[in-house]
């Protein structure tokens, strides 16, 4: 009890000012956690017909989660064909599994970027269809949050090849080699996304033989697999340079060749001391899915924008945003706690 | 003259990369000019000295449908200078404090601001303008109910009605009410307010990231030292903490101010007329979806490199001096 | 503040660190104009022990008085105690974006709100004491690691201090600079200031000690004058530890 008196003393009131903030600050907390408990759990209506009917029962200042009853499935899985809403649901649970079974550290190898393959591969059959007995589903219909993970899980997986390819490209003694990657990097981190999203969905069809086509969700894609990479470019490029030269001395040493030396002695160890810092592109690359909606795919944002014009379902744009921001918030939170921890623990490992 | 096979290896290898790069160049070029031949789109930027014939809703520079495409991407380029820079001073503002009271000795403080940076750091700033937007266009109130949040600002479906400081003589020209609106004082339209807000408040939580990350960045020995010599804690911090930290903070602070920059580029999903906004209106009426979009790449392209210079500029500057 | 009462009073001191007990009853007297040398094995709480003295680190039992100020969690009693207690520190920390001179009329100026003409003044006289009044206008990263550490020991004295405590103050120097620094302890010490060294350097020891204390495991185990503590130590860990880094 003294303990617990001392600590509230020294961190809450250890001086006037300090006392002055704790005051304000513990009344603002209180009145603000009051009205949103007021909010979203006492003056909440779970069952309604409609959004008249919602207003109507919470007296105009609750939440309305009953909209999320009624469209949450929407937002989830957008206009994907209702009775097969089962894929992009099992789409998710094998990326989720497949994330959560990445976080253990004695799974790391090949075997696990084997099953990521495989999963991925996977995935995208089971969403497009065609085979096995599946029904053909075109990308146009694919949305919410399958879309959200293909793109970002996706587009990082096959960016990182191209990274690691302009990362040994900047660095290396070949003039027109290092510029054309010094460039491309530059060029790329240069503009904004939205940009090279732009780019690929607009600028691209004008590039194609007349008559091709490419796919949407294609288009989109493959720009943000080119963004993507130059950032992962500059991550494995610290890693690079943060190998002690002992490192490449002794695989010169050795005699392997230049590829070999990469493959089996330099990257490995690169990518490891980079992994922190991939993981939070990863983070930032899974929070700009949501630019895709600029150019007319249909993702997580679209399908809430969309849910909320619904006639008789109006202007629930804090419930719908909400319950998307709270799914992005998860992802991302749960994969910047597991940064963190990775971090520690690598600093720890290399003492 | 060459001495070693592996030097005309090298050549060759050199060679073939930027011939390949310049033979998919021309291959694609190629295609472009042939399909806007056909679709019968003009090529060029001569489309700059045409008449734009769209309204803008928001410009610093006067402009009107009458005048040309050009002069419309310049009052996209300063729509985008201006909400960037406003943001960027909000933003470190903001962080700075963030990043300071992540710091604090009171808990209470520590904490607030651990919730602020990690709620507004996981969640897509593309959602957050949106829900800005939102809260500004659809539940604000009509200008006779606005929110009074502060003296002399008034929040309503119309915008943000601020005071503005007057020099002669020296007063504040505050908003007042008349008839439907707010007159006096300035009026952010919800658009601007919204991006500014989002894009301000978005970065801040980043920039806390750093000034903490310099702060702590600073060896312990160094406060130690000062304590020792009798420096108070507020001393300490400024004399000796501050300046060290501030070589940590500094270069990516521009990095992120470069970012705030390139995002101002999302306006186009809250009707904010800046450079993406425009370009994107340009080429849907020209069709010159590959000039505009280029021109557009250019602008934000000589923007970072300025940023790129000032930050080396800075780094060489301030290097400790040592043997 | 009479001349008689003891300098700094240590009195049943205890301190943790979560659970490990990193001070166990420390005691110790230190009277004005005496030279103590603390010595024993790395992790006995040596350093531990003078960082209390001038609340680097807080004590979480017993008493410590410095000059007849009681060290509590009162900011301005600790100011106080800071004013009269130098400190030089292992790892020197010059503050690296100020100039020599820069860094020694910091204090002066700042804490005893001297003027800073006067400030300079004092400086450079206490950089001519150590010997390089020519580095005043160098950065700290400019200077070998023993010039660094003798600046280091100018920048305490200019706060004109009752007590100087040492920290190691020669560990992190290559050997060939060792002596410098300890040539400018050892005048120090003849004129006549009170000093508290965590050192290893035994030469030293011999020549300017009034009193060696040797700690282990958080505790005093034994206080001798130094022709008795190195001849005839009483206690068997004092003899242990003397026979280890003697015999090299």
């Amino acid at each position: 009890m003294g303990e617990a008196l001392r600590w509230t003393r020294v961190n809450l009131f250890g001086s006037v000012p300090s006392a002055l903030v704790t005051l304000i600050a513990a009344y603002l907390v209180v009145r603000g956690l009051w009205g949103f408990a007021g909010w979203a759990l006492v003056h909440a209506v779970w069952h309604a017909s409609n959004g008249r009917a919602c207003i109507a029962a919470s007296g105009g200042d609750g939440a309305c989660w009953a909209f999320l009853g009624v469209w949450g499935r929407f937002i989830l899985f957008g206009r994907y064909p209702y009775e097969q809403d089962w894929r992009p649901l099992l789409v998710i649970v094998v990326f989720v599994a497949l994330l959560l079974a990445s976080c253990d550290r004695r799974l790391w190898g090949r075997w696990l970027a084997l099953l990521w393959l495989a999963g991925i591969a996977a995935n995208l059959v089971l969403m497009l269809g065609g085979v096995f007995g599946l029904a053909f589903v075109p990308t146009d219909f694919w949305s919410g949050l399958p879309l959200t993970l293909i793109l970002a899980i996706v587009g990082l997986a096959a960016a990182f090849p191209l990274a690691i390819l302009l990362a040994l490209g900047r660095r290396s003694e070949l003039p027109a080699v290092r510029a054309l990657s010094v460039a491309y990097i530059e060029l790329i981190r240069g503009v904004p996304l939205i940009t090279v999203l732009f780019m690929a969905s607009v600028m691209l069809p004008l590039f194609l033989p007349e008559g091709t086509t490419i796919d949407k969700l294609l288009r989109a894609q493959a720009g943000f697999i080119l963004f993507y990479a130059a950032y992962l470019a500059e991550v494995v490029r610290g890693g690079l340079q943060a190998m002690p030269a002992g490192q490449y001395e002794a695989a010169d040493a050795l005699g392997l060749g230049y590829w070999r030396k990469m493959r089996l002695i330099i990257l490995p160890q690169a990518l490891q001391i980079s992994i922190p810092a991939l993981v939070n592109i990863f983070i930032a690359g899974f929070k700009d899915t949501t630019l895709v909606t600029i150019i007319g795919l249909f993702d997580l944002i679209s399908t809430a924008s969309n849910a909320i014009t619904d006639p008789s379902w109006r202007g629930f744009y804090i419930e719908a945003y909400s319950f998307i921001g709270a799914i992005y918030f998860g992802f991302c939170f749960f994969m910047s706690r597991y940064s963190g921890a990775l971090e520690a623990s690598l600093r720890r490992g290399r003492r | 003259m060459f001495r070693s096979k592996a030097k005309i290896g090298a050549l060759l290898l050199q060679a073939l990369a930027v011939g390949a790069v310049l033979a998919v160049g021309a291959y694609l070029v190629h295609n472009a000019l042939a399909n806007m031949e056909r679709a019968g789109i003009a090529t060029g930027y001569s489309y700059l000295g045409r008449e734009a014939s769209f309204e803008i809703g928001e410009s610093l520079i006067p402009y009107s449908p009458a005048d040309s495409y050009g002069r419309a991407l310049v009052v996209g380029l300063l729509n985008t200078l201006l909400v960037s820079g406003i943001g960027v001073v909000l933003a470190t503002v903001l962080g700075t404090a963030t990043g300071v009271a992540r710091l604090a000795r009171n808990w209470l403080l520590k904490k607030l601001a651990l919730v602020y940076v990690e709620a507004v750091r996981n969640v897509p700033l593309l959602l957050q303008l949106i829900l800005w937007w939102d809260v500004l266009r659809v539940s604000a109130p009509p200008p006779r109910q606005a929110w009074h949040p502060l003296p002399g600002v008034y929040v309503s479906v119309r915008g943000i009605a601020l005071p503005v400081p007057v020099l002669s003589p020296p007063h504040w020209d505050v908003p007042h009410l008349t008839a439907f609106n707010f007159t006096g004082g300035i009026t952010l339209s919800p658009e601007f307010a919204a991006l500014l807000i989002g894009l301000a408040v978005y970065t801040a939580a980043f920039i806390a990231e750093i000034v903490r990350g310099g702060i702590e960045g600073v060896s312990r020995g160094q406060t130690e030292a000062a304590l020792a010599l009798g420096l108070s804690q507020g001393k300490t911090l400024r004399l000796v903490v501050l300046p060290q930290a501030l070589r940590i903070i500094v270069p990516p602070m521009l990095s992120e101010y470069l970012a705030l920059t390139k995002n101002s580029s999302l306006a186009i999903a809250v009707g904010y007329p800046e450079l993406m906004s425009i370009t994107n209106t340009t080429l849907n009426q020209t069709g010159q979806a590959i000039e505009a979009i280029t021109l557009m790449m250019a602008i934000y392209l000589a923007i970072s490199l300025v940023t790129s210079f000032a930050m080396n500029w800075y780094n060489r500057r301030i290097a400790f001096v040592g043997r | 503040m009479n001349d008689q009462a003891p300098m700094i009073e240590l009195r049943h001191v205890h301190k943790w660190y979560g659970t490990y007990h990193a001070l166990k009853d420390v005691s110790l007297t230190v009277n004005r104009g005496e030279r103590v040398v603390v010595c024993g094995p790395s992790g006995s709480g040596k350093s531990t022990m003078i960082r209390c003295i001038n609340r680097l680190e807080p004590h979480e039992e017993g008493q410590i008085v410095v000059d007849g100020i009681e060290l509590t969690d009162d900011a301005r009693q600790i100011a106080a105690i800071r004013a009269e207690v130098g400190m030089v520190f292992q790892q020197f920390n010059l503050f690296p974006h100020l100039t020599v001179l820069e860094n020694l009329v910091l204090a002066p100026v700042w804490v005893r709100r001297m003027k800073r003409a006067e400030a300079e003044e004092l400086a450079m006289h206490f950089l001519e004491r150590v010997r390089i009044p020519e580095q005043a206008q160098k950065y700290p990263g400019e200077l070998s690691g023993g010039q660094q550490q003798r600046v280091a020991i100018a920048r305490a004295l200019t706060m004109r201090p009752q007590v100087m405590l040492f920290d190691e103050p020669t560990s992190a120097l290559d050997p060939e600079m060792i002596k410098e620094v300890l040539d400018v302890m050892v005048e120090l010490a003849k004129d006549g200031m009170t000093m508290i060294c965590v050192t290893h350097e035994m030469g030293f020891a011999r020549t300017v000690a009034d009193a060696m204390v040797f700690m282990d495991a958080g505790e005093i185990v034994e206080r001798a004058p130094p022709e008795k503590f190195f001849a005839a130590p009483e206690s068997e860990r004092a003899r242990q530890f003397l026979s280890r880094i003697l015999s090299h």
